[in-house]
Parts: C-alpha cells; structure tokens; sequence
C-alpha cells in the first residue's frame, strides 16, 4: 500500500536541482513523481522513482544527504470535486495532510495523488473504508 | 587507577595551600636566578614577598611566545648549566624552535606526571606499551617513554613511522596501550585495512592520545577502528611535554591538571583579566616545581575552561576542557568574546548535528552579523520544511543562551563547508574593521 519516496537536501545553489536530475540520468534512474518544497535557505526535493534503493545510493555517492519517507498513492477521478472528496475523507477523520502533489502520469482515466500524512496507517485504513483506489508501490514504479 | 592517591586527591583546601608554599618558592628562585623575569617583575613593580596567597598570582606578568623567542637558547634557564640533564625543543612553525631544558630532578617529576598520565588512562604494569609519539627533540616519545617505565609496563620505543611494521610489532609483541597523536592512530586504522588485520584480533585497548588538537567525532572514529578506549591527553613543551592534564577512563570527560605540578588559569585573551571559574578563555600556566626551565603565566595560546565539578574517578583536581580553539580564532562580536569552539559546542549537544559549522561574521551598517552555517546530515534531514526550520531555530536558541549572541543558522549540504587539508576552516570575518 505504501509507496517509496526519496528526499534530497538541496542548498539554493543554481545548478542543483539539474545536479540531481543528472546523478538520476545518468544511473539510469526513472523520474515517477517530484515535488519541491523552497524556504529561502534550501529546498527538499522529494521524488518517486523507478529504483529508489538505487537512487539513494548514487545520490549519496555524490554526496548528497537522502532520506527515505513513505507516502502513498491514491488515485483520484478526473473531474470536478475529484480531489476534494478524498479530502473531505480526511478532515472528517481528523487526519493532517503534511504535503500532496500530483504525479506526472495519469493511471487510465484517472489522475494520481502523492500525499504525506501525519498518521499513515489511518489513512490508509479511511480511505480504503472510503473506496478509494490506493495505488501499490509496484503499480507506480512500473507505471 | 589512581598513581598517586596522596596527591591526586588531596582535599582542595590541603591542594591550595600546597600550591602557594611551591608558587612563593618558585617566583623567589625564578627572580633570583633569571634576569629577564626579574626585570619583568620590576617593570609590574612586583617584589616575590608580594606573593601572599594564591590570588596574588595574578600581579605578576604574563609570559609568551615572544618572551621565549628573544631568550633562544638558554635565556630562560634557571639553573647553572652543569644542572642540566635533558634538552628538548618545540618545532617552530616559523625561525626557531622553542628550547626548553630539564635537571635530573624535572626528568623525574615529568616521569611522574606520565606515570599519572598513563594510570589515569587505565594502563598498569603488565602492559606492553606501544610508544609512536615520535623520539626526538620533541617531547612526546621520550615524556611518554620514562613514564611507561615508571609505572612498571614494558615500552616499545618504536616512535612514529612505517605504519605497517607498526601493525606488525603490535601483532607479535601483543601491544596492549597505544600511545601517539590522533591523527596517527586514524593512519594506523587505515593501513591495517589495507592489510585486512582485523582490530579485535589485537590486543590494544586502551589508546593515549595528544599533542594535536581532536574532536570527539574523532575520538568515536578511533574507538570502533581500533577497538580500543581513546583518551585525550594533554601538554606542551613549554610547560613540561605530555603529563600536563590527562582524562580519566571513568569519565572521558574533561581532563585532569596535574595542580600540585601546575597552576591553571583562564583569562580573556584581550584583556587579560581572569575569566569566572567555568567559562571559556585562554590558558595560562604557571609551573610550580621545574627547576631548569620554570614558566610564569604563560599563555597557552588555547581555548578551554576549567571544569571544578568534582569527577567520579576520585580525582580532586580541576578538570580542563579539551582543546577546541586558539585564541587567534577569537572573535569580538558586538563586543561577546565568541570562540568557534563554544559554537561547536553548541551543536554536539543537540543530537544528531554534526559538528560540521563555518561561521560568517559580516557587518550591516554598524551592526555585526553572524551566520552559521551547519551542515545537514542524513541523521537530522527530514522530508519535512517544518522541522528543519524548527532544528534551525533550536541551534539559534541555544547559541543565544549560550554565548550570549543572535544568531542567523543556514541549513548547508554536507562538504558545503570548505574543508582545508583536513581542517576546515571554521571562521569567515567579512567585517572590515
């Protein structure tokens, strides 16, 4: 149910984000998903991909710090209200989005949802009860 | 083991009034015999029947580098030169060294003081001491080798070098104690990989190691690659060599001035009054019982604070910090005496920070500005802003309550921070001044 998700700490340097991509590029490593989040010291770039044991292990060897979070994924209809019907799921059980975003790739009609939640398991437990498609790790990194 | 239990634990009081009788003796042998100190003295317009109690200490002018410079060779001496047995000298990093001599009565105090040194690290006769401090001009092989043979252990005099015969001899004489500098022991650890010799299969255990300033990442380093307990001792070649101060292996933790040997103070580099009993400050040492080659307040040049705290080794002398700083990296920062080391400080408290910093000092008007920039490593990133800021704010608060100053910290990459031979480089003043 749970999906693998890389973060790297990245300085507001220009030319980082373009270092990360290319670490990734170049071992062959697929892009599935990826937010960034910006203060005005650094960035945290999260990313869903093909490989993350890989993934981790070549970013660190070009000395970048990495953490590993889980997350899922849950696949939300394409059309109005889409979105907030699987909010609404949440607020009403009490639980905190800690950050979302959307992932490039549309699983058949639908559009997919990475989100962070303070309680994951409960999450996972409502929004199954709510009927809500929770897409496996296994799905996405073979999207 | 305690090597002296009638000394190192006298009561403080029995310990102060022990140390004025050696100071008022000392101070009335060094201005009879030494010229140069007593022209000092006379400048300061201090008599040696001023010398009443030990805060009277403080009337008497401080000796440097310089002092010892201008007096090269023998300047200093303060016996006839048929009194001396021993002459050792300081690398000087520019002209010439710094000479220091010893009579037969200070080559057998310092054997003393190692042999406290070396009991306090936990070493006993029986052990096989493995003694890599170089043998030289330089104190460390032969300070550290009488006092190996004054506890009764045998010593390998094997002094720095061939790191591999190094691994050998301690595989076939079963080296038990490892004496050298820091940064040899991680060389050691190193080349005994390249030889797959594992560690644990030797018989080290405990390591006694000086004469470079360390950190405790390193001393952890140390521990796991060689399997062994890393002490931290202390000394120089001005005051007596190695045997100065010495941790003990209860504690690890802060190291133990030899007091009856030697007065400790802590004094604010630049206005050289003395600093309250626990905060950071330049040390100075005054010698209490050296015959050939005695010192006055002489500035260390290092940064440390004393520790009074009693410590659960038995031991009642004052504890000094380890070296993390030189006065040369003293910054005044809207008038705050700040030493990079309390920073560094700082972050070894809170768990998980490395103490991977560099400290910018800019000036915003007529405003000094610092920021800190610390490094982030895997054991405190998180996927989530919030709680790197929260971390960001944690470091700022502690350093205020600490040092005194506001702080601005920058959450950098690891290796952001430039790393110089090893040493990075801690302090960036932008200020022009």
């Amino acid at each position: 149910m749970k999906v693998e998700q890389i973060s790297v700490f990245l300085e507001n340097k220009s030319g980082r984000l373009a270092d990360v991509t290319n670490v990734l590029g170049g071992a062959g490593i697929n892009i599935r998903a990826l937010s960034l989040a910006d203060t005005t010291d650094f960035g945290i770039l999260r990313l869903i991909l093909n490989d993350s044991e890989k993934a981790k292990e070549v970013l660190k060897e070009n000395g970048f710090t990495v953490g590993k979070t889980e997350v899922i994924a849950v696949e939300v209809s394409d059309r109005p209200g889409g979105l907030a019907e699987i909010l609404n799921v949440m607020k009403d059980n009490g639980i905190n989005v800690e950050y979302m975003y959307a992932f490039v790739q549309k699983s058949g009609g639908n559009a997919i949802i990475i989100f962070r939640f303070d309680e994951l398991e409960k999450a996972i437990g409502v929004l199954k009860a709510a009927g809500i498609r929770i897409l496996t790790g296994e799905e996405i990194y073979t999207i | 083991m305690i090597w002296n239990e009638e000394f190192e634990t006298l009561p403080r009081e029995a310990l102060e009034a022990l140390q004025l009788k050696r100071l008022q003796h000392q101070i009335e042998r060094v201005h009879a015999a030494v010229p140069y100190y007593r022209n000092k003295m006379e400048e300061a317009g201090v008599r040696p029947a001023d010398i009443r109690t030990l805060k009277d200490l403080g009337r008497l002018p401080f000796t440097t580098k310089e002092d010892l410079r201008i007096n090269y060779p023998f300047g200093l001496f303060a016996v006839p030169f048929d009194q001396v047995v021993r002459i050792h000298a300081s690398s000087g990093t520019t002209g010439k060294p710094t000479v220091v001599g010893y009579t037969r009565r200070d080559i057998d105090s310092w054997a003393e003081l190692m042999a406290r040194t070396l009991s306090a690290g936990g070493a006993h006769k029986g052990d096989v001491v493995h003694n890599a401090y170089g043998y030289g001009l330089f104190t460390g092989g032969l300070g550290a080798h009488y006092g190996a043979e004054r506890l009764g252990a045998a010593v390998i005099p094997i002094s720095g070098g061939n790191s591999k015969r190094q691994i050998m001899i301690m595989q076939d004489f079963g080296s038990t104690v490892l004496m050298c500098t820091p940064s040899y022991a991680l060389n050691i650890a190193d080349v005994m990989k390249e030889m797959k010799v594992d560690p644990s299969s030797l018989k080290l255990r405990v390591g006694l190691f000086g004469a470079e300033p360390w950190s405790e990442n390193m001393r952890e380093e140390i521990q796991k690659r060689l399997n062994l307990k890393a002490i931290d001792i202390f000394g120089l070649s001005e005051v007596m060599g190695p045997g100065v101060a010495s941790e003990c292996i209860e504690e690890q933790h802060g190291l133990h001035i030899f007091e009856d040997y030697f007065i400790p103070e802590i004094v604010d580099p630049k206005t050289m009054e003395p600093m309250p009993l626990g905060r950071h400050g330049e040390l100075v040492f005054t010698t209490l019982t050296k015959e050939a080659f005695p010192v006055i307040r002489y500035r260390t040049k290092d940064i440390s604070r004393l520790i009074p705290e009693p410590c659960s080794c038995g031991r009642t002398f004052y504890r000094m910090e380890r070296i993390t700083g030189r006065t040369d990296d003293m910054l005044i920062i809207r008038g705050v005496n700040v030493f990079p080391s309390q920073i560094e400080h700082v972050l070894m408290s809170i768990e998980g920070v490395e103490p991977h910093y560099q400290i910018i000092v800019d000036r915003q008007g007529s405003l000094d500005v610092v920021e800190v920039q610390v490094e982030v490593s895997e054991n405190i990133f998180s996927d989530e802003v919030k709680v790197l800021e929260k971390l960001s704010r944690k470091i700022e608060r502690e350093i205020k309550d600490l040092l005194g100053i506001s702080c601005r910290v920058k959450l950098v990459e690891p290796r952001a921070i430039q790393r110089s031979e090893g040493k990075a480089q801690r302090v960036i003043d932008k200020r022009k001044l």
